[in-house]
């Protein structure tokens, strides 16, 4: 196997893993944030115990995405060092940034928060988590603006002195058009995984027989909640989503191609809702599509062309010469894996919108306090909580397939990436430890997540009383 | 001052912050098995860096970070370059960060055993690591005119580095253990006060042996300055041991540690990472730089930055400021459900 595959699958599974996490991170500290200021402004009780219920539930899924996200930085000096040489006055930037504003932020902010339930006023308590979630945000933007760089690189000048990629404008870094639609894109997708978790847990504790009477108004309204905010987050998902479509058209033309497989250039393209058949264009047997639509998504109109796999190529080889990546994995010039950009994109549309689909049922079926009985909606709130889970995995393996052979776009290729002085058996040996380690840490996680699920929120304890003579031998609030 | 002189300090203050504070709680983790003799004390060194570990490992990915955007060349052969010890790392920093969250999380004894080990193990490995790495990269490695490291894994374990791997271990013991003093009350704090001596004096040794070996190999009068000053802390900071002075202990061991990696990057500059090829050509402050433009960014922003960061995470401390005891300890493991007072 070539290092540069087995660096691949280690960024693949790595990145892919560990974004499983992020959303939920994103979503759910908005939330529980949520809950928390509601607490307060309510001083209901039924807003301290979804609190801490969903509180603990996040800080399982924080933990593996904390300690996941350090192979992240690490791993681009590590298997990536000729594209850390080559971008590193611009790609670094957001990255030391993102460490400076928002990891500190996350990191010491969710200690006081974890830790400071009796140390802390209420509302400075409650501020630690809302600076949590911007730390979140303040994280995703940089991450992302360093991402849209490498599809759309802006702001800087080759040094062929230096062979080096050098920032000229970091405004132009910061703000690049496909940065400005992919942050709203990538955190409200994140607010809806979130949402979606938290729906899923407590529809499943609302209607289940065990559940004390008293609680189902409360666990009631986390299903609404969270309902509404899947919702609401899933329409600005689609219409983020289709104005990066469009920008996607305009700056990386042959992932918006690979996306439906169209070979040729058409004007009034269709989009196919799936295909059986070689998708290599040959012969097709069997597929449902719908007419214009990819013409829509593409360009706003339905009768706008779209350009196809082929005339992309030619135009590709045009301007950029022979493909030197396509040697070793692409069975096409400047062609990404069909199959999979095509699949990958369908199957993140296609999730999202069932999610959307099942929040929209819930509400209508808990309108005024009712409780639903209907077998088949309990099974797909339980689905609920996958569904853009997974829409968010499929849709980074299709914006990174789709951007193949590049790395970064249009100025270098995955194969031209890699680090040449690393061996064979040290990416092997890297892919095969990371891969085994998350894979026992996923098993534990899940069960945690189960368990703590199960268990449902907690009666409240009064606080011990306090002892008259000192605070000094009160047990901590909380304590590891 | 030239920007790249700029950067080279602050990456170098960026691990003076890790290696100042990520090194007491590698020390708590790596003594567990030692100072506490059940469950309750295993759980009363833990939450002394509960609420902070994870902020303390941010300076390690703020430090990642800044090399990578500062010096990309250098980030690029150091991490390309050691690659399995970084791998080693990774994976301790892995089990270890998971294992503070989840060991209270299940109450049953092999669950909390193999946390345990995690967080032991986890903390051992990167403690003296992070001395191999950096005695390496005192030392020089073989980097070839491609700026590529060629020297492959044991080539990093020579006498050098290993004891600068010692050094960093028993450092970080003696930090961690008057840090353990500083923090608890109770039996614990006793046997942290006379730990700490004990291995404090092996630390000195190792230190004022590395320091002095690389203060011959490539220092220079300020850097002579530093590790003096670094020796003249720690011995400090052992005597206030003795005396009982846990904060002032605390300080020197925290100053030791401070001025004796200041010291080192005082000795490797203005190279970044030296080669150690006749033919081959060292990584310095500027063929390792990013430009001009990219640095002064990067000025702006940690200009502005740094002083919140380290505000707010002053006041972290402050917060829990109050040592722990047993009796503090609440018997039900995780969070009990209590109303808050505020």
């Amino acid at each position: 196997m070539d290092p540069t595959d087995i660096a691949r699958w280690q960024f693949a599974i790595t990145t892919v893993y560990h974004f499983l996490f992020v959303p939920i991170t994103i979503g759910l500290s908005a939330i529980v944030a949520g809950y928390e200021t509601a607490w307060l402004r309510t001083g209901h009780e039924r807003w301290l115990r979804l609190t801490k219920f969903f509180g603990k539930l996040f800080l399982i899924n924080f933990a593996i995405g904390v300690v996941t996200g350090i192979v992240q930085e690490f791993q681009f000096g590590m298997n990536w060092s000729d594209y850390s040489r080559f971008v590193g006055d611009i790609f670094g930037a957001p990255l030391a940034v993102e460490g400076l504003l928002a990891f500190f932020l996350e990191s010491t902010f969710l200690g006081l928060w974890i830790f400071g339930w009796d140390r802390l006023p209420a509302k400075v308590h409650a501020a630690c988590i809302w600076l949590v979630h911007i730390g979140t945000l303040f994280s995703a933007y940089f991450i992302l603006a360093a991402n849209s760089w490498m599809q759309h690189p802006v702001g800087y000048k080759y040094n062929p002195k230096t062979g080096r990629a050098e920032m000229h404008d970091f405004a132009a870094v910061l703000f690049n058009k496909v940065q400005l639609v992919t942050f709203p894109h990538v955190v409200l997708s994140a607010y809806m995984t979130g949402a979606a978790f938290v729906v899923g847990i407590a529809f499943w504790h609302a209607t289940r027989r065990a559940t004390p009477a008293d609680d189902v108004p409360m666990y009631q309204r986390a299903v609404r909640t969270g309902a509404a905010v899947l919702l609401v987050a899933g329409l600005g998902v689609a219409i983020s989503g289709d104005t990066q479509g469009k920008i996607m058209t305009d700056v990386q033309p042959m992932k918006m191609a690979s996306a439906e497989g169209l070979y040729g250039t058409e004007s009034s393209a269709d989009f196919s809702l799936l295909t059986i058949g070689s998708l290599d264009g040959s012969h097709e047997k069997f597929a449902i599509k719908i007419p214009g639509l990819l013409s829509f998504l593409a360009t706003g109109h339905t009768d706008g062309e779209v350009k196809g796999i082929d005339d992309l190529r030619a135009e590709y080889k045009d301007t950029y010469g022979q493909d030197p990546g396509a040697t070793y994995y692409s069975p096409g010039d400047y062609t990404p894996v069909i199959w999979l950009t095509y699949w990958t994109f369908r199957i993140m549309i296609g999730l999202g919108l069932l999610a959307a689909a099942v929040a929209a049922w819930i509400l209508v079926a808990t309108r005024r306090g009712r409780v639903p009985q209907q077998r088949l909606l309990l099974w797909a709130a339980l689905a609920l909580p996958f569904m853009p889970l997974f829409a968010n995995s499929f849709g980074w393996i299709f914006t990174e397939a789709g951007r193949q052979p590049w790395s970064v776009f249009g100025v270098m290729t995955t194969a031209q990436s890699v680090s040449p002085g690393v061996s064979t058996g040290e990416v092997l040996t890297s892919l095969i430890v990371l891969t085994l380690l998350y894979g026992v840490l996923a098993f534990i996680e899940v069960r945690l997540i189960l368990t703590y699920v199960r268990r449902g929120a907690e009666q409240l304890q009064p606080p011990t009383p306090p002892d008259p003579g000192s605070d000094a031998d009160r047990p901590l609030a909380f304590a590891y | 001052m030239e920007l790249t002189t700029v950067w080279f300090t602050l990456i170098a203050v960026l691990w003076i912050g890790y290696f100042c504070l990520e090194g007491f709680d590698f020390g708590v983790g790596m003594l567990l098995p030692i100072l506490a003799k059940d469950d309750t004390e295993r759980r009363v060194m833990i939450n002394t860096i509960g609420p902070v570990w994870d902020g303390n490992e941010v300076w390690l990915l703020v430090a990642g970070g800044a090399t990578f955007a500062a010096f990309p060349e250098w980030y690029a052969t150091l991490f390309s370059g050691f690659y399995l010890p970084l791998l080693l790392i990774l994976v301790a920093l892995i089990i270890r960060g998971v294992a503070f969250e989840y060991r209270a999380k299940h109450d049953d004894v092999t669950w909390r055993r193999n946390w345990d080990l995690a967080i032991i193990v986890g903390s051992f490995v990167p403690a003296i690591l992070w001395g191999v790495a950096f005695g390496n990269i005192l030392r020089g490695v073989p980097i070839d005119p491609d700026l590529e490291y060629t020297g492959g894994f044991f080539n990093l374990l020579n006498p050098y580095s290993l004891l600068g791997g010692v050094m960093t271990l028993l450092l970080f013991l003696t930090h961690g253990a008057i840090f353990i003093s500083l923090k608890t009350d109770g039996p614990i704090r006793e046997a942290a006060r006379s730990l700490a001596v004990r291995v404090g004096v092996g630390a000195a040794v190792a230190a004022v042996v590395f320091l002095l070996w690389t203060q011959i190999h490539t220092g220079d009068v300020a850097s002579g300055v530093a590790f003096v000053l670094a020796a003249l802390a720690l011995v400090g900071g052992l005597a206030a041991v003795l005396v009982g002075r846990e904060g002032w202990a605390f300080i020197g061991t925290f100053a030791a540690i401070a001025l004796g990696v200041a010291g080192l990057f005082l000795a490797l500059f203005p190279d970044v990472m030296p080669t150690s090829l006749a033919d081959g050509v060292s990584l310095t402050t500027s063929n390792a730089s990013a430009t001009h433009y990219t640095l002064t960014i990067m000025t702006v922003v940690a200009v502005i930055f740094t002083p919140v960061v380290l505000a707010y995470q002053a006041w972290t401390y402050w917060v829990f400021r109050k040592r722990i005891a047993v009796e503090h300890i609440p018997a039900t493991v995780g969070a009990p459900s209590t109303i808050p007072a505020g």
